[in-house]
């Protein structure tokens, strides 16, 4: 059984790229068998994230059109078993995306034993977004502690109950979940960012986790290596208790609040 | 010497939002019209006498004037409100001058759903606020619309962005971030409660408050809301 999972936001710059790597290399780590899929169309980034922009022949676009079979356009990961990616184009914009064609790459990389098929929807709500998320099962709804984010979610969320597949046959809304990137507890105190009860209260879902915001997430889109194999990292192991929660494991929040300063730093600190 | 005389105000421009039916003309024979229009008014519809209406061509770049002012003479002996034409790069304010309409654009304007379904004969002469009662049980999100002909109760969060419109009362029982429109076709007696005020703007037969002019004491409160005569009264809900 084969689930598809949309990452989505509306908003853009929140998250949704860092999270597919994320999500989709923690799935594989676990044995899971699992394609990340690219949607941003013109704007290619996961192949960067994932490390894997030199080895990119054959795209999601040269697939659909059947320049390619999907067996040419995947690229396997080298350091994590059971892990693909199919990279977006990045010469074509996304009118190139048709449903019919999204829906044979699916079908194909079901009929390849795919466990989860994670797809990275580009930020708006145009056709791309409405592509990426047309056929998921369940979408993790990636937001920053930001008004503009948060109500940018809250729309793509009502966007996601009436124009998805299952939606149009009428089996209902797709499980969404939510997960809230760029954490600062900090901030957060200080009354400078939205606290993670504001946000489920505005929205409404489940949360999925709460990564922090955190260097360790650029240096890993620097380093081409998604941030979840940075164990020793606050956002790797964040990321890893999401995984496990998306797996359906109990296991509480972290990173919620902000370290105490010791008495040098109360000392000390500067003010 | 000049002496200064201080004019007493006459008028007062006042913002108000009104529901108008839009009546979609498809063709325009003038027999036909008449026994499609009076089978609606007589099948219901009550609003539909009172209400103004603003008359849409569905083909407007090969309409014939004469027809045109056959169809107009026809609708108003029925009785239809007509109040205007819309208008378009075929329809200018002229002709609708000459069949004696106001013209206005549609475009902007938002569609809701009018003629869901005619109400039961028995209550043809209730008015209309007799309509079912809309029930919401999921979040309404930003951007989405819920039009009810009737009350309108939610029991999830209404975000900011998301609008509710309701021919009656509006219940949230939950949240109000988004809009809420009680009486949108006209009841006075409509009325709002909310179990948290933080709408973005709440309105009761066309008289509406923006988030900014809400009262203090009552922001983020369990909240009912009246109108009392062109006065909004906000009440707590306790």
């Amino acid at each position: 059984m084969t689930k598809i999972v949309v990452v989505t936001s509306g908003k853009g710059g929140v998250g949704k790229t860092t999270t597919s790597a994320a999500l989709a290399t923690g799935l594989a780590q676990r044995g899971h068998k699992t394609t990340v899929i690219d949607f941003d169309v013109g704007l290619r980034n996961l192949d960067l994230i994932m490390g894997c922009e030199r080895r990119v022949v054959y795209d999601l676009v040269n697939v659909i059109n059947g320049d390619a079979n999907l067996k040419q356009g995947l690229i396997k990961d080298k350091r994590v078993e059971d892990l693909f990616i199919l990279p977006a184009s990045q010469t074509r914009d996304k009118d190139a995306l048709t449903l019919e064609g999204v829906e044979k790459v699916l079908e194909g990389l079901k009929d390849m034993g795919m466990e989860y098929i994670i797809c990275d929807s580009p930020a708006g709500i145009e056709k791309g977004a409405l592509t990426a998320a047309y056929f998921a099962d369940e979408a993790v709804v990636v937001t920053n502690p930001e008004v503009s984010s948060v109500r940018d979610s809250d729309r793509i969320l009502g966007i996601l109950s009436s124009k998805t597949r299952r939606a149009e046959l009428g089996e209902g809304d797709i499980p969404a979940s939510l997960l809230l990137t760029r954490y600062s507890p900090e901030r957060v105190e200080r009354g400078e960012m939205l606290s993670v009860e504001d946000v489920t209260d505005i929205l409404a879902i489940d949360l999925l986790g709460v990564i922090p915001e955190s260097q360790a997430v650029l240096n890993a889109s620097n380093s081409g290596a998604p941030v979840i194999l940075d164990g020793d990292s606050d956002a790797g192991k964040a990321y890893q208790d999401a995984v496990a929660r998306f797996l359906g494991e109990q296991r509480p929040h972290r990173f919620l609040t902000a370290n105490k300063k010791g008495l040098f730093g109360r000392l000390f600190g500067a003010q | 010497m000049t002496v200064a005389f201080e004019e007493k105000a006459v008028l007062e421009f006042k913002g108000r939002m009104l529901m108008m039916t839009v009546l979609l003309l498809k063709d325009l024979d003038p027999n036909t019209l008449h026994r499609q229009v009076s089978q609606r008014l007589d099948d219901a519809a009550q609003w539909l006498r009172d209400a103004p209406v603003v008359v849409d061509l569905a083909h407007p770049e090969d309409v014939d004037q004469v027809a045109l002012m056959a169809a107009v003479d026809t609708l108003r002996g029925l009785g239809v409100n007509l109040v205007a034409l819309a208008r378009n790069e075929h329809l200018d304010s002229d002709t609708a001058a000459m069949l004696g309409l106001g013209s206005i654009s549609l475009a902007g304007g938002r569609d809701v759903p009018r003629s869901a379904e005619p109400a039961p004969a028995a209550q043809t002469d209730q008015p209309a606020e007799a309509g079912h009662t809309l029930v919401i049980d999921q979040p309404v999100r930003s951007g989405q619309q819920i039009y009810s002909r009737g009350d309108l109760i939610v029991l999830a969060p209404v975000s900011t962005g998301a609008e509710l419109l309701a021919e009656g009362h509006i219940h949230v029982y939950n949240t109000l971030r988004g809009r809420a429109l009680a009486g949108v076709r006209g009841d006075q007696n409509a009325r709002i409660f909310c179990q948290k005020l933080d709408a973005e703007l709440v309105s009761i037969a066309g008289h509406y408050r923006v988030a900014e002019d809400l009262p203090d004491q009552h922001r983020k409160q369990a909240v009912h809301i009246t109108l009392d005569g062109d006065a909004m009264r906000f009440a707590d809900l306790k």
